[in-house]
């Protein structure tokens, strides 16, 4: 029944060292074997995806790089209208497309806001940072944008609201909605774990209804409805009423990612806490909060990318963010033209900033490793 | 087929993963009927061996034989293979959407060409075999881990395989369930069929197998019938690893 | 001695006692929102009659004023508000189901392609996902508008990539049957295919069950619904009137046509909308584990039964919930036509708000809508989540 197999003392053994494997199956032919001419479905997709860049690309480059014009020479770009792009609109509009129309000469202070915002915002993705004293620099950094922008005092002049736009307005709606959303959302996603059912079901109404309509229509509501809600004689800015619509519809959904995150969290940490004779209260804010935000960090980040894609919207309610400033700047008659050109590069602004986050959230997704699914 | 020839042949097989050279040099003649343990430290290849055998895994270099048919990427060959070859995995890897009674019928009605209620009473046989018969109709994910265990037992079964191969299959379950697991198998064991397991079960090993394997760095190191085998280990390395886990 | 029933619960009214608490707290919130609603009730009360601004839904009878650009059915400035409302509900509806559909089908090629073996392939279709996911729909929007409006080619010079088919600055102008009731008939008879080609997939799967053996079903299903719309139309008088659409000298006569705003709502709102599914349906096949696949392999199953049986019912779960909620973000992205000029829902209402200063009211019609139709997803997805729920202890 068995087959006759070296027995232990015939055999003389001999430890065999690692080799290579053979030619064929390591190297740059090999890569190119099994990623592009595997099998007869591969190699076809491969030549016909060749094929169609061999098409296109030529045409593109000539376009956008060989025949294009990179000076802000108007009758350069028109002369050279339908064989090269125009980048030179970029060139000539950029200030307009990036502030707004803030006043020229103050244009540094928009700019150094933003770079304040967008510094701290940076290294607040960096985890050796999450500290109190975080915290402290944000309000610092705050305060700090908004006394730029607005001027008033410490010798700068004043600048109304009405004025700001483009990158900085872009930048403030996203950053201060999402903050003044957060205690916002914290609140209602309690609240709508919570056992009392008064509390419960004013929770589920809002984040039920704010997410069942577009954020058009909260923008317009703001827009149109807070002047009539407000006592009469008082006026809102224009900007305020925007911010508040924004940062109700943020919350709403920001209220469902923290929700996700108290889900995720075992139930054995609160009864823990409960166990030791922490209040209830003081349970949820030393041991449950930290805990939950922490495992949704990524989606915090998703909604903020999302955010930031949706400021653009307030271009429909007449707020000159990058979007609408880009509008602005290419009324004028003579560069109408090339609103391509232009659109483009506010769209490659966009990507670098939603790509590097989103890059981010991947990231720490992958390092924290206790990331819900991610949306 | 001649009852003489063995059922499955590697004659030098060599793996690559990647730079890593997994398997090397690797020959063995397995009889009909015969029952192998394989064991050795973790990444030693042994569990690449047996996937060989199922053709879940590519060997790069030398032949390995599989009743009669050789292993390439001919897919009518891998085809007929899997046909004869029935497998056993760590993780159970039931398909959690169907009830049990439905993972079992399930490649018997799409391979094995049968009729629905031919294989439901094939399956029902097997749930026997296995002593889990009332299980029938629950989902996978409502029963024990050895529970679980026993019906991808089954599963494998149903096909009527002359081969069947076990990828460690206690190592998963908590200890209470592993008798179990391993009284099905020493049952099958007894049943004449031909068995390769990968296990730390040393217990199982004495009492079924006609020959252990000992596997490190992709090669074998010794093999021996049980008694022999953990009596008088002859390499050094082997009775390195046998004082490691027969310890505890 | 025991009870059958647990003792009624002591109330007690002290501080200490939890549900007392409780009790407190979720009056003082619903009384703190009450008293918040009032305020601003009595604000805006004051402020619409100081203003002079009417209320009420009343205005919703009288003629609206203006006309719109395009609607499936014909309107004119004469009618009601209320039709005018229900016209911008069918645009937003026409744009909303035909961008789920190509959405679902381009965003599914492409999520499968990004776990494609060719590297070419699966480069290609994440640059596509990381493009259109970062930059913001409304951008989108407007590129592809002024790609419609200014660089296409004038009416005059229409562009005809296929006999009969022009497409220019005015939009995409295409042959369409002239309808007869022979039409009628071909639609009927290609239901009826339909229902044949189900009919044959059941008989083939009841064969299985009883033979083993396995029937082809997708080609003779296809066959069926072919040869029931050809017999439709044969039996209706094979009508084969075809609209064409021709081109004069300073114009393009004929045929059916979509407007520049609707080609830019579909095309920009699929093609956003596509790189999420993209990411969605990646998401769902990953998720199935690798052991699933490692099972059915060593079964024997093949390739395509594996994909059938096993892949493709657990990807599913994994799939459709948030798929759903894609599809309700494109009704709900559709709002943006505003800023294209094309008349759905929000456009409409943003018109009428403007000419009858009913804001609330309009607000509130569009808000109820769209409401609506989240309300009618949720309870779709509640109920399909339970029923493929995948059961456990």
């Amino acid at each position: 029944m068995t087959t006759p197999y070296p027995t232990p003392e015939a055999i003389h053994f001999e430890p065999i060292a690692s080799r290579s494997p053979p030619r064929a199956a390591r190297g740059l032919a090999a890569w190119l074997r099994s990623n592009l001419f595997d099998g007869w479905r591969n190699t076809l997709a491969t030549l016909v995806v060749l094929a169609l860049l061999a098409l296109v690309l030529p045409h593109l480059l000539q376009w956008a790089l060989v025949n294009a014009v990179f000076r802000p020479d108007n009758a350069a770009c028109r002369a050279a209208a339908e064989t090269g792009a125009c980048w030179g609109v970029v060139a000539e509009k950029y200030r307009l497309i990036l502030f707004g129309r803030y006043p020229y000469a103050e244009q540094w202070r928009p700019l150094l806001a933003c770079t304040l915002l967008t510094g701290l915002l940076a290294a607040s993705c960096y985890r050796p940072f999450w500290r109190r004293s975080l915290l402290l620099a944000w309000v610092v950094v705050v305060g700090a944008f908004f006394t730029l922008m607005l001027g008033g005092s410490f010798g700068l002049s004043a600048v109304e609201t009405g004025r700001w736009g483009g990158f900085p307005l872009t930048l403030l709606l996203s950053t201060i909605s999402l903050m003044l959303a957060f205690p916002l959302a914290v609140a209602v996603a309690l609240g709508r774990q919570s056992r009392m059912p008064g509390i419960r079901t004013l929770c589920v109404l809002y984040v039920e209804l704010i997410r069942g309509v577009p954020l058009i229509s909260v923008l317009f509501m703001a827009s149109f409805m807070f002047p009539l809600f407000m006592p009469q004689g008082t006026t809102i800015d224009v900007l305020l009423r925007v911010l508040v619509g924004m940062t109700l519809f943020t919350a709403a959904y920001l209220a469902e990612v923290v929700r996700g995150g108290l889900q995720a969290l075992p139930k054995g940490q609160l009864e823990a806490a409960q166990s030791l004779g922490l209040s209830d209260w003081q349970a949820t804010r030393m041991i449950v909060l930290p805990q939950a935000l922490r495992l949704v960090v990524p989606a915090i980040m998703n909604t903020f990318i999302g955010a930031f894609k949706d400021t653009s919207l307030v271009t429909i309610v007449s707020l000159y963010d990058l979007t609408g400033a880009l509008q602005l700047a290419l009324g004028d008659a003579d560069w109408r033209k090339f609103f391509l050109e232009g659109q483009l590069f506010v769209a490659a602004i966009y990507f670098v900033f939603c790509f590097a986050m989103s890059r981010y959230s991947q990231w720490i997704e992958r390092h924290l490793n206790t990331g819900t699914r991610r949306q | 087929m001649n009852q003489q020839t063995p059922i499955i042949e590697f004659k030098g097989v060599n793996k690559w993963f990647g730079e890593f050279h997994v398997l090397r040099d690797v020959d063995l003649s397995v009889a009909r009927g015969e029952r192998i343990v394989i064991c050795g430290p973790s990444g030693s290849g042994k569990s690449t061996l047996i996937r060989c055998i199922n053709r879940l895994e590519e060997h790069q270099q030398g032949e390995l034989i599989v009743d009669g048919t050789e292993l390439s990427d001919d897919l009518k060959a891998i085809e007929k293979v899997r046909k004869d070859v029935g497998m056993v995995f760590q993780q159970f890897n039931l398909f959690p959407h169907l009830t049990v009674l439905e993972n079992l019928t399930l490649a018997p009605i799409w391979v094995g060409k049968l009729p629905k209620a031919e294989a439901e009473e094939r399956a029902m046989q097997q749930l026997k075999r296995v002593r889990i018969a009332e299980q029938a109709l629950k989902y996978p994910l409502q029963l024990s881990g050895g529970q679980q265990q026993r019906v991808a037992i089954a599963r494998a079964l149903c096909l009527t395989p002359k081969i069947m191969l076990f990828d460690e299959p206690t190592s998963a379950l908590d200890p209470e369930m592993i008798q179990e697991v391993l009284d099905v198998m020493v049952e099958l064991a007894g049943q004449g069929i031909t068995m390769l397991c990968v296990t730390h079960e040393m217990s199982f090993a004495k009492a079924v197998a006609n020959r252990v394997i000992f596997m490190d760095q992709g090669q074998i190191i010794e093999q021996a019938p049980p008694h022999e085998f953990f009596d008088n280990p002859k390499n050094e390395r082997t009775r390195d690893f046998l004082s490691k886990i027969l310890s505890h | 001695m025991t009870s059958s029933s647990p003792p009624p619960k002591a109330r007690s009214f002290s501080w200490r006692s939890k549900s007392f608490r409780n009790l407190v707290y979720q009056l003082t919130a619903v009384a703190l929102v009450i008293a918040l609603g009032a305020y601003l009730m009595h604000n805006t009360l004051q402020n619409m009659r100081l203003r002079g601004i009417q209320s009420g839904f009343d205005f919703i009878a009288q003629p609206a004023g203006f006309s719109i650009g395009e609607s499936v059915v014909p309107f004119d400035s004469a009618e009601s508000y209320g039709k005018a409302f229900l016209v911008g509900l069918s645009n937003t509806l026409r744009v909303a189901i035909i961008g789920v559909v190509l959405a679902t089908l381009l965003g599914t090629l492409v999520g499968i392609g990004r776990l494609s073996h060719n590297f070419l392939l699966r480069t290609l279709c994440g640059a596509y996902v990381e493009v259109f996911r970062n930059v913001p729909l409304l951008l989108q929007l407007f590129i592809w508008y002024f790609v419609m409006t200014e660089l296409l080619p004038p009416i005059e010079t229409a562009m005809q990539p296929v006999a009969g088919v022009f497409f220019s600055k005015n939009g995409l102008q295409y042959p369409i049957p002239l309808w007869a009731s022979g039409h009628w008939l071909t639609l009927a008879g290609l239901l009826a295919g339909g229902v044949g080609a189900w009919a044959w997939a059941r008989a083939a799967r009841s064969h299985l069950y009883a033979t083993g053996l396995i029937r082809p079903v997708f080609w003779p299903g296809l066959g069926i619904v072919v040869a029931g719309g050809l017999l439709g139309w044969l039996v209706g008088g094979a009508p084969g009137g075809l609209d064409i659409p021709e081109k004069t000298e300073l114009n393009v006569v004929g045929g059916g046509a979509v407007t520049p705003e609707f080609l830019t709502m579909l095309i920009g709102l699929t093609v956003y909308t596509a790189s999420y599914i993209a990411e969605i349906v990646r998401g769902g096949i990953q998720a199935v584990p690798f052991g699933q696949h490692e099972a059915a392999a060593a079964l024997g199953l093949s390739r395509r039964m594996e994909v059938r049986l096993v892949q493709m019912p657990q990807a599913l779960r994994v799939i459709i919930p948030p798929l759903t909620s894609q599809y309700l973000n494109l009704t709900k992205n559709s709002s943006l036509a505003v800023a294209v000029g094309y008349p759905d829902l929000v456009s409409i209402s943003n018109t009428s708000l403007n000419q009858t200063g009913r804001a609330i009211e309009c607000i509130a019609l569009v808000m109820a809508c769209y409401l609506t139709l989240s309300l009618l997803t949720a309870a779709f997805m509640n109920a399909y989540n339970k029923r493929s729920l995948i059961k456990e202890r």
